[in-house]
């Protein structure tokens, strides 16, 4: 049966004792923000825990908060079994963007970090294929950030037998 | 019964010229039946585009000449024209012959066809027909796997191995089931099996109530091996466009690739000839009461050759390809053994009668 | 540089008489420009003999960077960008990112627009499934399927055509409700297709999907577990023929989605077969809804269809998740809003990106010869997978 907010963030935290958790309620639900250190603990608890039991991860994004010096990572949870729906968020500082995977607990995360990785620059620790995905392998930069500019890419092309100087911006 | 005969009017001239008459009549009836080959090629492939096209709800060609009719014959000429590329990896001299071998063996079956009944309708009558077109047929194998090795690519090299498992495999319920006609009319001469089946259909061997209709697995049997042995659809994989592997012809262009075009659209036509021949009773008008003489018979003969290829036809139309395994497994386990057992029954039948 | 794979050594040379053969693995690639996989998309495959070892699909060919697009455009010209993630299915990337949208602004649309929007979605889905199939069916060489296919869908491409204008990209659900009322006559041409439909599927079906051929090609082949396909977040027809009932429109529902009676469908067998089922009988309960939103469309007045939108569209700080039931699975957008006229942030989670990933699962262990059969059962469209 699926649990109501409160019943949700009451469940969870029993179930997460001791764990630094935060709570709040946004336009998509019951919304927990944790730190990166505990987000595997958590995520575990959320998946495994009968009365939770978040088995379905629908959208991993990940955010650049410049303004802010941080980059977030937003995961949606539904549960499958019991019908109910979470948001987890966690803020990394945006220097040194590090948390660890969740692509052991559901197999969807791999993909979808794999494009964070790619677009925003997160590394994921312990991900078991962290590389670009929508970008060709040898990029530089990642698009998505809000103070990414553009380098243009000069090299030298032949072409019908005449050396031209050729760019990729 | 007619004024005009061919055989004669050869002769005829070739007294005229003073020239060796087996020689000249050699030649005269080779280039004869190219002649033939290529309008039947023509004929079957613009036949082919339009009913297709009509069955896919949509109209086929329509533009080139009057409804379309001249639209192979611009096929041909654009094939001709394209440019002959090699590829770096092929081996020339393999490469080249491929296409010829895989023609050859298209154009010399006609030899022994009977298009109709006096005897100048079926360029020769060998006394071993069936077998020689069997032999015959077995060289296209050679082509097809040299095409594949030749062309340098590997892919082309795995289609042109797995079309030739797919032929090799066809070929044993496909002559199995030709021994059934074999056995019935006691004679391996393509005009002599014709001549057994006898005016009457229903004692032709599709369904010869002589052997209580036991003959018709064997009719089964040898349509579905002559549409593998073609590489049409529904066992088309080795040259699929669609498939991961190309296609044994894949780095052939212009007229190496109209040699093979011609050769599968040719073989189409000759494998529904000889199922004529041995099941449909050849020449034959169903019925005793309609004339079954001179052009009468060409009309027959082809009535019932154009029907067959129609037939195959639809079903390339309608069906999907079957895999590779799944149509291994098919010949050896199930046609193999229908056939083998339609051959024991029907030789007892024929013994104890 | 971007890794260049070689083959490996001819090993027929190494080969000695009384020696066991020793067989190499084979690194094929199922390149990008291929008849069989629909759209852009490499395959990298270890390959030992007909067997798949590995397989590993490599996107972003038609990789347009949406998402950054997006974040550089007024929220009513992100609906532009939408129409062309999924391009066959263009009216449902509209619906999904203005109900986005709307929920950030919080207003609704009007009645008769949110039955208008199920009834192009819904549509879209047919349209959608009817070019699923013809190009599976292509893919097995079957010919015929795919101009039947072809030819029902023409008949929805010529409604919406007499709806928006559009016969591919419609641009027709917008933000607050849609671009324009259902024209004169529309209901009418409508309700004229909708045994035309029914007959065409049962067509379609007959030739194709119990064809025994076909049967045998796509039966028992690229089997997926019920637990992996929700572990891997697999939605659409994906998940429904491995036996879960996940539909977007049930779970979460959005529209008038819970006031019409349709089925969910959902198929045990979790091989490639279930999976053209599922889609073949879902265009089914499409046609079902489309019939009863039609009668409800009957009734109503010609008018509002579109809400008060606040122009400039400047929706408050926060942030939410949408999700609909597009033709391939959960499509969801992601937005931040920061308060000002433009996106912070969108993100699509398209549905093909989702279910491709477990390619790399399903497809060690099949045959080369099953490898169509199995990438054309994900119905991807490449668009959606690399934005």
């Amino acid at each position: 049966m699926p649990l109501s907010a409160d019943q949700l963030e009451e469940r969870i935290r029993g179930v997460a004792k001791g764990l630094p958790l935060s709570f709040g309620f946004g336009k998509s639900g019951l919304e927990v923000r944790v730190d990166k250190d505990y987000v595997v603990e958590l995520c575990k608890l959320l998946r495994d825990d009968t009365e939770l039991q978040f088995d379905y991860l629908r959208c991993l994004s990940a955010i650049d908060w410049f303004e802010e010096g941080q980059m977030e990572v937003v995961y949606h949870l539904y549960s499958m079994k019991h019908g109910h729906s979470l948001v987890v968020k966690v803020r990394v500082k945006r220097d040194d963007p590090r948390l660890p995977s969740v692509s052991s607990i559901w197999a969807a995360a791999n993909w979808h970090e794999r494009e964070a990785y790619d677009l925003l620059g997160i590394i994921f620790e312990g991900h078991p294929d962290l590389r670009r995905i929508l970008l060709p392998q040898d990029w530089t930069g990642h698009p998505l950030r809000k103070d990414y500019s553009y380098n243009p890419v000069e090299f030298d092309e032949e072409y019908a037998g005449k050396v031209r100087r050729g760019e990729i911006t | 019964m007619y004024g005009f005969s061919l055989s004669s009017f050869c002769e005829r001239f070739l007294k005229w010229t003073k020239l060796p008459t087996d020689l000249l009549v050699g030649v005269i009836v080779a280039v004869f039946i190219f002649f033939f080959m290529t309008f039947v090629v023509l004929a079957l492939v613009y036949l082919f585009r339009k009913f297709v096209g009509f069955v896919q709800v949509r109209l086929g060609p329509r533009y080139v000449g009057p409804r379309g009719l001249l639209q192979t014959v611009c096929d041909a000429l654009k094939l001709l024209a394209k440019e002959d590329i090699m590829p770096e990896n092929a081996d020339k001299g393999v490469f080249i012959a491929a296409p010829l071998i895989v023609f050859l063996p298209a154009y010399l079956v006609y030899i022994v066809i009977p298009f109709g009944h006096p005897s100048h309708f079926q360029p020769k009558d060998l006394n071993l027909g069936i077998l020689y077109v069997l032999a015959i047929t077995s060289i296209t194998v050679i082509g097809i796997v040299s095409a594949g090795w030749a062309s340098g690519s590997k892919w082309a090299t795995i289609g042109g191995m797995r079309s030739a498992a797919q032929l090799i495999s066809y070929e044993v319920p496909m002559s199995l089931s030709v021994i059934v006609p074999v056995l019935v009319s006691g004679s391996l001469s393509m005009k002599e099996i014709a001549q057994a089946q006898g005016d009457r259909f229903w004692h032709w061997n599709f369904f010869n109530l002589n052997y209580f209709g036991l003959t018709f697995p064997a009719f089964i049997i040898y349509m579905i091996c002559a549409l593998a042995e073609t590489n049409q659809i529904p066992f088309d994989l080795p040259e699929a466009e669609s498939e991961l592997v190309a296609g044994y012809n894949v780095e052939y262009s212009g007229m190496r690739f109209a040699f093979f075009f011609l050769a599968e659209f040719s073989n189409l036509f000759v494998v529904c000839a000889i199922a004529t021949t041995l099941f449909l009773g050849g020449w034959h008008a169903p019925f005793p009461f309609l004339p079954s003489e001179g052009l009468w018979s060409v009309l027959w003969f082809m009535l019932k050759t154009w029907t067959l290829t129609f037939v195959a036809l639809w079903i390339r139309a309608t069906y999907p390809r079957v895999r590779i395994d799944q149509l291994m497994e098919f010949a050896w386990k199930r046609l193999f053994l229908v056939a083998l057992i339609d051959v024991a029954v029907v030789s007892l039948i024929a013994a104890t009668s | 540089m971007s890794k260049l794979y070689h083959s490996s050594q001819s090993d027929v040379d190494s080969v000695r008489p009384g020696e066991a053969i020793k067989t190499d693995k084979l690194v094929v690639n199922m390149g990008p420009q291929h008849p069989s996989t629909h759209g852009v998309l490499r395959v990298i495959l270890t390959v030992d003999g007909e067997w798949v070892v590995a397989a590993e699909p490599e996107v972003g060919y038609l990789h347009r960077g949406f998402e950054k697009l997006a974040e550089m455009r007024a929220y009513e010209q992100t609906i532009f960008l939408s129409d062309r993630w999924d391009y066959l299915s263009s009216m449902s990337n509209n619906l999904a990112m203005s109900l986005a949208i709307e929920t950030l602004l919080e207003i609704q649309a009007p009645e008769k627009a949110q039955w208008i929007r199920m009834l192009v979605a819904e549509l879209q889905r047919i349209a959608s499934h009817l070019v699923f199939i013809a190009a599976y069916g292509l893919d097995m060489g079957a010919m015929t399927p795919f101009f039947y296919c072809f030819r029902e869908r023409e008949k929805i491409v010529w409604l919406f055509e007499m709806l928006c204008g559009a016969r591919l990209t419609y641009h027709y659900v917008r933000i607050g409700g849609v671009a324009a009322d259902l024209p004169e006559g529309f209901i009418e041409a409508l309700e004229a297709t909708i045994p035309q439909l029914k007959r065409g599927f049962d067509e379609i079906d007959e030739l194709l999907l119990y064809n025994p051929i076909f049967i045998e090609r796509t039966r028992g082949i690229g089997i997926i577990d019920p637990q992996l396909a929700v572990n891997y977040g697999l939605s659409g027809p994906m998940i429904r023929a491995s036996g879960i009932p996940y539909d977007v429109r049930r779970c979460h529902p959005y529209l008038f989605y819970d006031a019409v009676e349709w089925d969910v469908v959902v198929h045990d067998a979790c091989d490639c077969w279930a999976r053209v089922w599922v889609r073949s009988q879902e265009m089914r309960q499409s046609l079902r809804i489309v019939e009863q939103v039609v009668e409800r469309l009957k009734g109503m007045p010609s008018g509002n269809v579109s809400a008060k939108v606040p122009k400039p569209i400047r929706p408050k700080k926060g942030d939410c998740y949408v999700a609909i039931e597009s033709p391939r699975g959960e499509l969801g957008i992601y937005i931040v809003s920061d308060g000002s006229q433009k996106p912070y942030r969108v993100k699509i989670r398209g549905p093909s990106f989702v279910n491709l990933s477990i390619a790399q699962r399903v497809l060690p262990g099949a045959k080369i010869a099953d490898l169509v059969a199995i990438l054309g059962s994900f119905d991807l469209v490449m668009g959606e997978v690399d934005r």
